[in-house]
């Protein structure tokens, strides 16, 4: 007696608990018909808040498209996890994926699941165009280093700029030289020479700078990698009296670049605009599966006369650089006059 | 005396008194239980149970959307494989009344003993693995002598450890690599005799082309099987399972296991050798770890100072919903498989749902709150109505 009714109550529960957990589901699924479904997988854990702005960019280039657009992450930036996240998009069969090359061995293998599928492609963020081609990308969005380096420079050549400085703080990664590299080619001279290995320590990056710039007193501009080593570097030339002679820009944007900014002392700051790296994988996977085009220059031009995607583009102040077959999402440049507007969105839209 | 698994009133009495009757009374130790109730009342009944209902919710949920074709399902049980391997050693060292929190600390660790030594001292890929193995359940006996020779709580040595092995991994790596991913490890492995052998790749690829040529399983456009094989990670979840449970139910040792972690003292006395027995299982449990670690560097083909964050969390809530007690002497390793089955589904199934993935921890620590309640009241129910 005693056992029935025990039994009879654990399978009344469980009915409950299934009962429950379906509802839940059915409630907390959204079921508004989008046209296609694509997924964006990063290898950013969740603490990382950089990433916040291309969340906001895949939404509202969802949006504009008519597209639902799901954002995917390993929780604990774990590459593995993240590799297991781009073989479960291949299985639920989605019709475009947007991954960023955290690591190329890692994902070389999960990425074949994916364009196995005859799934559409798209890489962004880190990692380089050559990989890109060599995942079997349609294209990358991001910011080639070189690029940026020597968009840099020609910047600082139009400005007469004939020697430098590249404060490196982040040595160990093997890409961050290409920047150097691509500001001395602008202005035509050696880097190797112009390089300086900082290290991490602010202190040792301020005392080496001043080294530095003591030992070539005819250096005539000064590039920061980072917000890391624009601060000392910055500290370095206001304590010599150089601050404001010296021609000055970096990489990235901190509270203390956007004030030298304002002063006049950092001519420019080196943006690589996440928001299109979200927007624009999102927009050409809409493009090639609504009007079932896979030329690429066909799709850029159908991309450019977007008038949704150029409404974006006024409203946040940003500006793609268009390849024959990739899409830069920078360098783009943070001058005083555009200084507020990124100010008004950074973080969510810049 | 009941023939299930769960040992828990092996050594002591049932408090119970016999019951009154009107018929002669038996001896309450040798009455029959029904099959049914002797069902319910194993530490692994809750987790199976929780399994099927997963099952049923993104059955209901996630059913057409691809997570259940061969290729989704292969990717899933890959996870639940991993998270299997690690949660089979800390369920077993749990039985025995001990907690490991460096499991995690532990992967990330082990993961560098076989990258560096390969990618930088041009070892080749075996000797490295034997010596990430060495290497680990060396750390994994310091860890149990630590215990059994200090008396302090498990919970407290081997936290310690979690952060000297994560700070270890780190300073270690950036020491002699420079960096904190160490890349290149994946096609050295494949090439290895050992590696090609016991980590990389599929089993039964060739069952798999067969069936693939038959058109039973999806083919890619270049005629190739979506799903080459049975990773080799879930090979190894199975017999380490297969093993381990082995081991519990049948043989002196795993009798050992669940008097160790019943009543230390009590087990002492009646002869059992408690320290080698818990120093054993720290060994056993870094032993599994350090097998995650090795099958995880050859599948992605590096390693990374960050690997295994929190996977030791993950190996006691798999273990726990598998039944296993915090005070030790009860729990099931087929139940911690079931655990690590229900979270692996989860965690990939729920982005086979719409749900947006900042959810996903709340979602899931909703649901294993559900297990263990649902586990206690069963078991509750089940030992009352003796």
């Amino acid at each position: 007696m005693q056992r029935l009714r025990s039994k009879g109550r654990v399978n009344i529960t469980k009915a409950l608990m299934v009962a429950a957990l379906a509802v839940g589901f059915g409630a907390m699924s959204s079921s508004y018909a989008a046209n296609e479904k694509f997924v964006l997988i990063s290898h950013a854990p969740d603490s990382d808040s950089w990433w916040n702005t291309i969340k906001n960019a895949i939404k509202q280039a969802g949006e504009d498209f008519n597209v639902s657009v799901d954002y995917r992450n390993p929780p604990n930036g774990d590459l593995a996890d993240m590799s297991r996240l781009v073989e479960q998009a291949a299985a639920r069969h989605y019709d475009g994926v947007i991954v960023s090359i955290a690591d190329f061995s890692v994902l070389k293998k999960s990425v074949e699941s994916v364009t196995a599928k005859k799934i559409p492609l798209v890489t962004i963020n880190s990692g380089t165009q050559k990989q890109s081609e060599e995942l079997g990308a349609i294209m990358h969005v991001g910011q080639p280093e070189y690029d940026a380096g020597h968009g840099a420079g020609e910047k600082a050549k139009a400005a007469g700029i004939k020697s430098f400085l590249c404060v490196n703080h982040y040595a160990t990664n093997p890409s961050s030289f290409e920047r150097c590299r691509g500001f001395a080619d602008a202005i035509g001279v050696d880097y190797k020479k112009a390089t300086l290995d900082a290290g991490q320590d602010p202190t040792g990056i301020e005392s080496k700078v001043s080294a530095y710039l003591r030992n070539n007193p005819g250096t005539q501009a000064v590039l920061a990698l980072g917000p890391d080593s624009a601060a000392p570097s910055l500290r370095a030339l206001q304590k010599m009296g150089l601050k404001g002679k010296t021609w000055f820009a970096t990489f990235d944007l901190s509270d203390e670049i956007a004030k030298g900014i304002k002063d006049g002392s950092v001519q420019f700051a080196i943006d690589q605009q996440p928001y299109l790296q979200g927007y624009i994988p999102v927009a050409v996977l809409a493009i090639m599966a609504q009007d079932k085009i896979t030329d690429v220059a066909a799709i850029q031009a159908k991309l450019k006369a977007n008038p949704k995607f150029q409404a974006r583009l006024a409203e946040y102040g940003l500006a793609p650089i268009y390849g024959p077959r990739h899409i830069s999402s920078g360098p783009g440049y943070i001058t005083k006059d555009n200084l507020d507007k990124v100010l008004k969105y950074a973080g969510q839209y810049r | 005396m009941n023939s299930s698994s769960a040992h828990a009133d092996k050594l002591s009495a049932d408090g119970s008194g016999p019951a009154q009757q009107n018929v002669a009374p038996k001896d309450e130790r040798v009455r029959k239980e029904g099959s049914l109730k002797r069902f319910l009342g194993r530490p692994e009944f809750a987790s199976l149970a929780g399994a099927i209902l997963v099952f049923i919710v993104f059955g209901i949920a996630a059913g057409d959307s691809g997570m259940f074709n061969l290729d989704g399902v292969i990717n899933w049980m890959q996870v639940a494989a991993y998270l299997g391997l690690i949660s089979i050693g800390a369920c077993v060292l749990m039985i025995a009344g001990e907690f490991d929190l460096s499991i995690g600390s532990m992967i990330g660790f082990a993961g560098m003993m076989v990258a560096i030594p390969t990618v930088y001292f041009h070892w080749p890929f075996w000797l490295a693995v034997m010596f990430a193995f060495a290497g680990s359940m060396a750390l994994g006996w310091l860890n149990g002598y630590l215990v059994v020779k200090t008396r302090l709580p498990s919970f407290i040595v081997t936290l310690a450890f979690m952060f000297i092995l994560r700070g270890l991994t780190l300073a270690l790596s950036i020491m002699f690599a420079n960096r904190t991913i160490v890349s290149g490890v994946g096609d050295l492995a494949a090439q290895d005799w050992l590696g090609s052998w016991l980590f990389t790749g599929n089993l039964g690829s060739g069952l798999f082309h067969w069936m693939a040529a038959q058109g039973w399983i999806a083919t890619a456009a270049n005629g190739q099987p979506l799903v080459g094989g049975i990773p080799k990670v879930i090979v190894w979840w199975l017999v380490l399972a297969l093993g381990a449970s082995f081991v519990l139910a049948r043989t002196r040792f795993g009798n050992w296991i669940f008097a160790v972690g019943g009543d230390a003292n009590a087990a002492k006395n009646v002869g059992v050798p408690v320290k080698r027995v818990k120093t054993s299982l720290f060994v056993f449990t870094a032993f599994c770890a350090c097998l995650f670690a090795v099958l995880q560097v050859a599948d992605v083909g590096s390693a990374a100072a960050d690997r295994g964050l929190q996977k030791e969390f993950e190996a006691i809530i798999a273990a726990v919903i598998g039944g296993a007690l915090l005070t030790g002497g009860y729990g099931s390793v087929i139940g911690a498989c079931f655990g690590a089955l229900i979270f692996g589904v989860v965690q990939i199934g729920i982005t086979y749902t719409n749900l947006n993935s900042d959810w996903f921890r709340v979602f899931l620590g909703v649901m294993l709150l559900v297990a263990v309640l649902f586990n206690n009241y069963v078991r509750r129910r089940v030992t009352e109505a003796r």
